[in-house]
């Protein structure tokens, strides 16, 4: 057995080359793709949010209607809790990864992403040639809240505004009563005479560390109050006194007469606790009547809704909406528009009520569906009010003085994901009590101050 | 791996082999290469993209692309508190962990020592919690057992005046080391039982005759010779304990504030959250250094124990 030598090292380099070629292939899979390909069929892979409208109803009509539609496309679908789903759409589209051609986003994430180029022009490629999908019938503040220099880049899923559910058996027994616009200072009266603690919170209020958990509810009182992050010269103003007094204000709230473990807590645990009745008041996204409504009728029927609490501002909801945008350069993206479209369609208004009841329809998105005289009997308690929230909103102007950015729960610039969440973990903690207010905000107004005005303003 | 290299006894033997030839060593090495080559691909060449991105200012949130910034982002590792905080709380969480986990072990271990009915199905029991997921345990910790509203603990502790206490606000940092210990107290118990069990008998029974006590006996007798076991199970204790992230996420995900964030959860923020890639990079390295230096100890003390055994 004699080898010449050449030959084994002719063969280690094959071997090298072999499994260089493979890293190459593995690198570069996915990364293809045709674009003009038929849009009846392809795979459709999309990134969405754990919500119940969308596990409990989305998930399920794909498989049962649309895929039956439409036998060509397979639809997939990766679910997150909201941070992981930023990270996860994040990493796929800045890195050019094309792990979804559908991602469910918001009013934060699609300024940003069309201004990078990282999203399909969904008014010019695909609206303007179908007029089937009448966005003319969008809610004039969401369809504004997801549109780059007049275009479509993501199309709602459903929207919502916040506003204070509270339990009308609760306030009767107690001799109160809810006004239809109430002040921050009449909400801690009443939550005062409720809380009884061990059996029912006075008031439930976020307390999760995250921009859009926490300080989602924290940044409308913040505004209310008079507050706001930056000022016209981007100096942040989080040790400013209206900040720290609006701060100050709902950690009290939640600690004196707020649900325990409130630091842990978000939309879907309060959603839970609020439902088996442990919430005098719940303030929380408006899309949470929906939810009221189909999972626990009981306490539904001892429901009362009024709008988001105020200060110094006339109307102080929050602005968010879950839509669906296309990544630019994915694949199939044909078949991924016609997945957008029918999920946040007019027909599948239709579906969802067919299968679940005309209450349960995904609230906020559409003009025609408080016009539905079926859907105003069905969720008659809530519709007008959400309706009433939503379209009292201008994230334009935020806040009670002039601000260089838009937004009223978040700031729409890059660093607000990293400096939004810091912020969130230091009120969280002064939730907790692992800290004081002031020495929370202390912390966040250093982690605001290590940006410059010019990297904020984007002139950097 | 050096450090193995190093402490392994000289050879004594004198018999040198034939030297080989080049071709014959060839032949010797070449049915091992595509693991080597497998190897290198799978661990050195993440390590050096690290190593690379750890001097980039590069972020996923922006459009810019990478570029090189030099030591700047390990500039901020060494300055910013939030990386120190984390590297205390690992330490604190690993050593309170493995410390009170061993405590625990030694305790149950001597007790299922003993022969008492249905001592199988008691050793069964008692070391379900390590055969749980993680996460599993992580998350029925997080809800049924210390969730303030419906949890079983507070549930328990009513009748002695504790009420609604938010276990994962107020005693975060507790809570979860709590879990870790929960989870690693039946590793240690089997590690210390198999210590006790290769006890040699006639050295008990010659206590016994020279009328030692039962304390007397465990801390002259048994102790010293468990030390070895006792030794083994913190070194591995440590070395899973200190990378603990489930416990983390699935409970408190680093909360409230940064009270529960140690360095393993550190770093998965500031990639999922913070989308700094430079920075998480360098956090890595930095790590990874750490670790090192404290491996090379461990395994100091690993090989010492093995040559007390053998001693």
């Amino acid at each position: 057995m004699r080898y010449p030598r050449f030959r084994l090292r002719a063969l280690g380099a094959v071997g090298c080359v072999a499994a260089l070629a493979a890293l190459a292939a593995c690198s570069s899979g996915g990364s293809g793709g045709s674009t003009s390909s038929n849009s009846n069929s392809g795979t459709v892979t999309v990134a969405v949010v754990s919500n119940p409208l969308i596990t409990g109803q989305m998930i399920p009509l794909t498989q049962s209607n649309f895929e039956k539609q439409y036998p060509g496309i397979n639809v997939k679908f990766a679910t997150y809790t909201e941070g992981d789903l930023r990270a996860a759409i994040q990493k796929a589209i800045s890195t050019r990864s094309y792990a979804f051609n559908v991602v469910m986003i918001g009013p934060y994430e699609t300024p940003l992403f069309a201004k990078n180029g990282w999203l399909t022009n969904l008014s010019k490629q695909y609206i303007a040639s179908d007029p089937g999908y009448d966005a003319g019938d969008l809610l004039p503040a969401i369809s504004k809240s997801l549109s780059y220099k007049g275009d479509l880049y993501a199309v709602p899923f459903y929207g919502e505004s916040s506003m204070m559910f509270y339990n009308k058996t609760l306030f009767q027994q107690a001799g109160l009563t809810m006004p239809h616009n109430p002040t921050w200072a009449q909400i801690e009266g009443f939550a005062a005479k409720l809380n009884q603690p061990g059996k029912v919170a006075g008031i439930c209020l976020r307390g999760l560390a995250g921009w859009g958990d926490n300080m989602a509810a924290l940044d409308t009182v913040v505004n209310t109050f008079g507050g706001q992050w930056f000022d016209m010269n981007w100096k942040p103003q989080l040790t400013a006194p209206p900040f720290v007094d609006a701060t100050n204000f709902y950690v009290n709230l939640v600690r004196k007469y707020g649900e325990p473990g409130a630091a842990n807590d978000s939309f879907n645990q309060l959603l839970t606790l609020y439902g088996q009745g442990k919430c005098a008041m719940w303030y929380d996204a408006t899309v949470a009547a929906t939810s009221i409504a189909t999972t626990y009728p009981d306490v539904y029927k001892q429901t009362g809704y009024a709008l988001a609490p105020v200060n110094l501002t006339k109307s102080s909801g929050w602005l968010w909406t879950w839509a669906l945008g296309i990544p630019q350069g994915a694949s199939d993206s044909g078949a991924a528009w016609k997945f957008v479209s029918w999920a946040t369609s007019k027909q599948y208004d239709q579906l969802v009520a067919a299968k679940y009841g005309w209450s349960a329809v995904p609230p906020g998105t559409r003009t025609s569906l408080y016009n539905n005289p079926q859907y105003q009997a069905a969720a008659k308690p809530f519709a007008a009010i959400t309706l009433e929230s939503i379209n009292s909103v201008d994230p334009e102007h935020p806040t009670l003085h002039p601000v260089p950015y838009t937004g009223i729960q978040y700031v729409v610039i890059p660093q607000f994901e990293s400096l939004g969440l810091t912020v969130a973990q230091q009120i969280a903690g002064a939730i907790a009590g692992t800290e004081s207010v002031s020495q929370a905000l202390q912390a966040g107004q250093s982690a605001a101050s290590q940006y410059t005005p010019a990297q904020l303003s984007g002139s950097g | 791996m050096t450090v193995i290299e190093d402490l392994a006894p000289p050879p004594t033997a004198e018999v040198r082999p034939r030297r080989a030839s080049r071709r014959e060593r060839w032949q010797l090495r070449l049915p091992l290469l595509p693991a080597l080559v497998y190897t290198i691909v799978v661990t050195q060449i993440p390590f050096l993209v690290t190593l690379w991105y750890s001097f980039q200012s590069y972020f996923w949130n922006t459009p810019a692309p990478a570029h090189f910034n030099g030591l700047s982002n390990y500039k901020t590792v060494f300055t910013n508190p939030a990386f120190r905080g984390a590297l205390v709380r690992s330490v604190v969480m690993t050593a309170t962990a493995v410390i009170v986990a061993m405590v625990l072990g030694v305790f149950f271990a001597v007790l299922l020592d003993r022969k008492f009915l249905g001592r199988s199905i008691v050793r069964t029991l008692i070391i379900t919690p390590f055969l749980i997921m993680p996460v599993a345990a992580a998350l029925v910790w997080a809800g049924p057992m210390l969730d303030p509203n419906f949890g079983l603990v507070n549930w328990l502790l009513q009748p002695f005046g504790v009420h609604h206490v938010a276990w994962l606000s107020t005693h975060a940092l507790g809570s979860v080391i709590l879990v870790m210990i929960w989870q690693w107290t039946p590793f240690m118990t089997l590690i210390v039982l198999a210590g006790l069990q290769s006890q040699p008998a006639d050295t008990l029974e010659a206590a016994k005759v020279d009328g030692a006590g039962a304390w007397a006996t465990f801390g002259e007798l048994t102790l010293p010779h468990l030390r070895p076991y006792i030794e083994l199970g913190v070194l591995l204790g440590s070395i899973y304990l200190v990378n603990v992230f489930d416990a983390v996420k699935a409970m408190t995900q680093g909360g409230p504030g940064t009270a529960t964030t140690n360095l393993p959860y550190y770093l998965y923020q500031q990639v999922n959250n913070a989308f700094d890639i430079g920075g998480a990079a360098a956090t890595g390295v930095v790590t990874v250094i750490l670790t090192i230096i404290v491996a090379t100890f461990a395994l100091r003390m690993f090989a010492r124990v093995f040559q007390f055994e053998e001693a």
